[in-house]
């Protein structure tokens, strides 16, 4: 680390290397740098040296953030996505699998589960072989998914932090992933958010052919699947604003809001006493 | 009750009297001939003022804000003060921080993590000035660390979140060990709770030892 200024040795016409030293530069201790710049001859006077501070930062602050959210919130949705398609490959090619082993042994189980127990074998036949060898790619599989959701565990909270505080990463990263990213999801009604996922639904609602879906991925979440059936309009409905809230937080302003998770529980412990009222 | 800094002034906006700073308009405050509302129910240090705390402000001082999110109180210190280099890891809210810095020639936004000034210092001149409203954990930590831009004489202006610290614990006791933490380097000459503005919010005025 140098103890100098963002502009040692510049050019000062060099827009391009001065925005660079802004974002990656670093120094020691501080001093008194629009005296320095003015000695080493970077600017003529005072005021020249801050237009120019201000034209640099005003740049590198822009590039910086730009790259950031757009770095974040898509390494998050690729890796959710990547996440569950590993998943769902696993438990196909671990189907073939045991119908495969089946047909050589009475016994064989089923499942990735059962892939791990085959993967560990010694094949001596060469059809063993090939059966082997496909359940060490499922296991395979199956531990890149456990990686990946690892990663979405850490991304999730610096993308979200409050969705997630909320959801839980895996749930937030599947909420941010089918609206297509952050920003979209916060521009969502809450009512939207409370059927992302159930599309389907939806759509036979829509026809004419169905009741209203109730809730769509957020079913997963304990607030709604751990509230009586009855009840589960009302949880889904409390859960869904609540998400919204967070997720127009995390994308409008980064703060972290801790009492939005008090808010929800008291929310959902309110629908689920009505339960224990009729009991 | 000690005078508002040169460049703030108590004004009728819209009916209603309150501090207002001269400058661009930033979030859809509301304004008149050239002043606009600085509403201390949105601004921790425009709530210290609004309280009559001594800050020490005199105008025209070189400030170095910690944690200006959006913009929306540095837009103000910005109108009334001299170099005003603003702080803020996020990248989001950092967004409106460039608007603000548009219309404000002598406002520096830095995407810069407070905790390590290091990535800043060879950018960020002495100042007169410390401003610090970060709603992160360990804000005394922060404050210390960035004593070192602070000039001898100059003032540590601090805005403590208790629930950044510790959801659970009562404010109060949050507000004491940052105090105490902080007194390793600062002498603290004042501090108020920031309510009815704020809730769980304390105002620190500060100086270095």
């Amino acid at each position: 680390m140098t103890d100098e200024g963002w502009f040692a040795g510049l050019d000062p016409e060099d827009h391009g290397a001065a925005v660079t030293r802004i974002r990656e530069g670093q120094a020691e201790t501080s001093a008194d740098w629009p005296r320095v710049a003015v000695e080493q001859g970077f600017a003529g006077n005072r005021d020249e040296y801050y237009d120019r501070l201000h034209e640099v930062t005003v740049a590198a602050a822009r590039e910086a953030a730009g790259e950031r959210e757009r770095a974040a919130d898509r390494q998050l949705v690729h890796a959710v996505r990547a996440m569950d398609d590993c998943r769902e490959q696993a438990n196909e090619l671990a189907e073939r699998l045991s119908e495969w082993a089946g047909s050589l042994d009475d016994d064989a189980g089923t499942g990735v589960d059962y892939a791990r127990e085959l993967a560990a074998q010694d094949p001596e036949t060469p059809g063993d072989r090939r059966v082997v060898s496909l359940a060490r790619r499922v296991v395979g599989l199956d531990e890149e998914a456990d990686d990946l959701e690892r990663f979405v565990e850490t991304t999730a909270p610096e993308v979200a932090p409050n969705l997630t505080m909320l959801a839980g990463p895996v749930l937030a990263a599947r909420l941010i992933s089918l609206a297509g990213g952050l920003e979209s999801l916060a521009k969502k009604p809450s009512g939207t958010v409370q059927v992302l996922g159930a599309e389907d639904a939806l759509f036979a609602h829509l026809r004419g052919d169905a009741p209203s879906p109730k809730h769509g991925l957020i079913y997963t979440h304990e607030a709604v699947h751990g509230t009586r059936p009855e009840d589960r309009g009302s949880a889904s409905r409390a859960l869904a604003g609540k998400l919204s809230i967070a997720a127009r937080i995390d994308h409008y302003s980064g703060d972290r809001r801790p009492d939005l998770q008090a808010e929800l529980d008291e929310r959902i412990a309110a629908i689920q006493a009505r339960g224990d009222d009729d009991a | 009750m000690r005078d508002l800094p040169h460049g703030v002034e108590r004004r009728t906006i819209d009916g209603a009297e309150g501090l207002a700073t001269q400058g661009e308009p930033v979030y859809g405050e509301p304004e008149s001939d050239g002043w606009r509302r600085w509403d201390p129910h949105r601004s921790k240090l425009g709530a210290m003022l609004e309280l009559g705390m001594d800050t020490g402000l005199d105008g025209g001082e070189r400030v170095l804000y910690l944690g200006a999110a959006a913009g929306t109180t540095v837009s103000h210190v910005a109108d009334f003060s001299g170099p005003t280099y603003a702080v803020e890891f996020a990248p989001r809210p950092i967004r409106d921080l460039l608007d603000a810095a548009e219309s404000r020639d002598r406002l520096f936004p830095l995407l810069k993590d407070a905790r390590k000034p290091e990535t800043y210092a060879h950018v960020v001149e002495p100042v007169d000035v410390l401003v610090q409203d970060v709603a992160t954990r360990g804000q005394a930590d922060v404050a210390l660390a960035n004593r070192q831009f602070l000039a001898d004489e100059g003032r540590l202006l601090l805005a403590v979140k208790a629930r950044s610290e510790d959801v659970t614990a009562d404010p109060e006791d949050v507000f004491d060990d940052v105090v105490t933490d902080l007194e390793s380097d600062y002498e603290v000459l004042e501090r108020e709770r920031l309510e009815p503005f704020h809730a769980d919010h304390l105002g620190v005025v500060a100086r270095p030892r």
